[in-house]
């Protein structure tokens, strides 16, 4: 517990610094003023003869250690540095060779990983190497089916696990899935993926051009926007039964719909007045409100995740887009960004930060990158995440907080990337034709 | 008092700004270096043989630059200094090389008539009319980032006005479109905006709200593909659909 209020009040404590926002490069978030659990994860260890062993092995042993590398959390040691004989059982750990350099490691995570017939079983243990007398943190047995994708589910849970003992009590993410739009069939389709870029596979197959899929908080419910015969719609995709369902139209251009906290509303945009403007509804599509009233483009709605009493938008009201914010019934109107064009606003998990896409220099002279930045919404103070070129856009924040995907176009086209909410570990998760406004799980 | 001098410094360094960027025509672009010691003027020349062709028929365009280095053909693209390139145009177009070089751009264009196909049917008047309302209707332009419509596109819309309302039967609608450099759900509502825009300034001009339909395609279905602003420009519009 100590450290996760560490991390929160280091994380804090930058954003009040008031030079900040002068600065680049600036360190946040995950880490800061903490330092990272030295963790040792040797490769399981085959503990049957089956002849997939092998194959299943290898898929679990990389699952778990990108799983625990991602995190953030850990200072992973080098495999190099690992003694020639790596532990299969609890009963094989030397704990002077990890404890002592060259590994130095404070936590081993190890185990052992069997295939008889169609089972796969792994046992799993996390050691605290340094307390030789009562090392054990964790000692779990998963059962499932001898299959990579079930293996890969088995890392993420142990990785999970591990992740929630050291990492403060914060559940980990590697159970956690990405929805997004890809072009790669030939039109713009809604996808999923799991967090970590594998599974990549097509939900709708409308032959139109959907956009900006919006989870529920629940995660039985995808909420997005499509051209259909009558124009842009909301349209609404059961995960459960694994097809659209009805929803109500509402007529005029209808766009980027967000989910409340609760599950219980969705805001959107919708020109059905004639100009576009957000309005919020249940969940049922039933109860339509319109909580704006200005000339020029409103759109791109989220609800703060914590409270579910505010909205921030995108309002072009003024000229060039900027982020606003408002309470859910549309009053109390703040301007947040105050220069550039500013878009794709998503809340923190903790309520307290935005995240958008910002081209910050607008106009002679600059030649307007558009980078990501996240905005502390109290004391409006900014810190910019991504500095490497390319337009980068929809973030969106991860369920533990610690992680943002966004969408970059740095290595060409249209990709999806992650990086930890400090800005760092940026890597990239798509490569098959385009790839857009990627949406993360809320848990 | 400390406030004025402020502005006063203010309006200096403005003004500083202004001189050393008035070269620079739009917002985006970067200032360009100085050109260095005058460069010759590029020429360009671009022909079509036969400049009259049937319907289906082909034709080759042939073309001669000097002293260029960016040469494209609307509709075709980017393409080398000296060349031709058989072309089959489904109606009577114009085409339109630019040749841009250190020493400036030369345009050059040619037109090719397609004859109508040799049986032609009697003109129904539907026909006729779609057919007058794509050649008449003129799209209308937008700023960047802007969805008012600007004083030098009220030519096109007086003439769209006068043609829709002799034609009072025509149902159309307007497709708003944006350049490719906005963030897709903000370009999407930018759209919309735009084609509002248009439906509202033909309803003030006395065309019937219920002929109109509004379709807003953000930046999902461009014009034109390139990067530069002679490309974005022609994204930026209003474009008129006749529905049959």
């Amino acid at each position: 517990m100590k450290r996760f209020h560490s991390w929160i009040i280091a994380f804090v404590l930058l954003l009040s610094i008031p030079t900040w926002g002068q600065q680049d490069w600036i360190r946040t978030g995950t880490g800061l003023g903490v330092e990272k659990v030295r963790l040792a994860v040797p490769d399981f260890k085959a503990s049957t003869q089956d002849p997939k062993n092998s194959d299943l092995l290898k898929v679990f042993n990389d699952t778990l250690w990108n799983d625990l590398d991602n995190a953030g959390i850990f200072d992973m040691v080098s495999k190099s540095f690992y003694p020639l004989e790596v532990p299969g059982t609890a009963a094989d750990v030397k704990f002077e060779a990890w404890s002592s350099p060259p590994p130095n490691a404070s936590m081993l995570a190890f185990g052992n990983l069997g295939i008889s017939g169609a089972n796969a079983t792994v046992q799993g243990w996390l050691y605290d190497v340094k307390n030789v007398t009562s090392p054990q943190v964790l000692g779990k047995q998963y059962q499932d089916a001898a299959t990579s994708d079930a293996v890969r589910t088995i890392a993420h849970k142990f990785a999970d696990e591990i992740i929630f003992r050291l990492g403060g009590g914060i559940q980990g993410i590697a159970e956690s899935k990405i929805f997004f739009v890809s072009g790669r069939s030939g039109h713009k389709e809604i996808w999923a993926m799991d967090y970590d870029g594998a599974n990549q596979r097509e939900l709708t197959h409308l032959g139109s051009i959907s956009l900006s899929p919006r989870i529920s908080p629940e995660g039985s419910r995808l909420a997005f926007s499509s051209l259909t015969k009558t124009g842009w719609e909301i349209l609404m995709y059961s995960l459960d039964l694994d097809r659209v369902v009805t929803f109500p139209k509402f007529g005029g251009t209808n766009l980027s719909p967000a989910w409340s906290a609760d599950g219980t509303k969705l805001a959107f945009s919708s020109s059905r007045s004639g100009d576009s403007e957000i309005y919020v509804m249940d969940s049922s599509g039933a109860n339509l409100k319109r909580i704006t009233s200005f000339k020029g483009p409103d759109v791109s709605p989220v609800w703060n995740r914590k409270t579910g009493a505010q909205i921030a938008w995108v309002s072009g009201r003024s000229g060039l887009p900027q982020i606003y914010t408002m309470e859910a019934d549309g009053t109390n109107v703040q301007r947040l960004t105050d220069e550039g064009y500013a878009v794709s606003p998503a809340w923190s998990p903790n309520g307290q930060f935005l995240v958008f896409s910002w081209i910050r220099h607008y106009g002679p002279g600059a030649p307007g990158a558009q980078d990501i930045y996240i905005m502390d919404i109290v004391s409006k103070q900014w810190v910019q995440l991504t500095h490497d070129g390319g337009r980068n856009d929809f973030p969106s924040w991860s369920p533990d907080g610690r992680h943002i995907i966004f969408q970059s176009s740095r290595a060409g086209g249209d990709q999806i990337w992650t990086m930890l909410a400090d800005g760092t570990n940026q890597k990239r998760l798509t490569t098959a034709g385009s790839n857009m406004q990627p949406n993360w799980s809320w848990k | 008092m400390k406030q004025k001098s402020l502005n006063w410094i203010m309006l200096v360094f403005a003004l500083s700004a202004i001189m050393t960027l008035g070269a620079c025509k739009k917002k985006v672009a970067p200032p360009p270096p100085p050109p260095p010691p005058p460069a010759a003027a590029p020429t360009a020349s671009l022909s079509a043989s036969p400049n009259t062709v049937d319907k289906g028929g082909a034709t080759t365009l042939t073309w001669q630059t000097t002293n260029a280095t960016d040469i494209s053909i609307d509709g075709i693209g980017a393409v080398q200094p000296n060349g031709s390139q058989q072309v089959t145009p489904a109606e009577s177009t114009t085409y339109h090389l630019t040749a841009k070089g250190p020493g400036g751009t030369q345009e050059a264009t040619a037109r090719v008539t397609v004859n109508a196909p040799a049986a032609p049917p009697a003109p129904t008047a539907s026909a006729t009319e779609e057919e007058l309302f794509s050649q008449t209707v003129k799209d209308i332009f937008f700023e960047y980032d802007k969805f008012d419509i600007s004083p030098d596109q009220q030519a096109a819309l007086r003439g769209d006005i006068d043609f829709l309302k002799q034609h009072a039967n025509v149902r159309f609608t307007i497709e708003g479109h944006c350049d490719e450099r906005g963030s897709t759900e903000y370009n999407l509502a930018l759209g919309d905006n735009r084609a509002n825009s248009v439906k509202n300034a033909l309803v003030q001009g006395g065309v019937s709200a219920d002929r109109i339909k509004t379709i807003s395609y953000g930046k999902e279905k461009p014009f034109c593909t390139q990067s530069n602003e002679q490309c974005w420009q022609q994204n930026r519009r209003g474009h008129f659909v006749y529905q049959k």
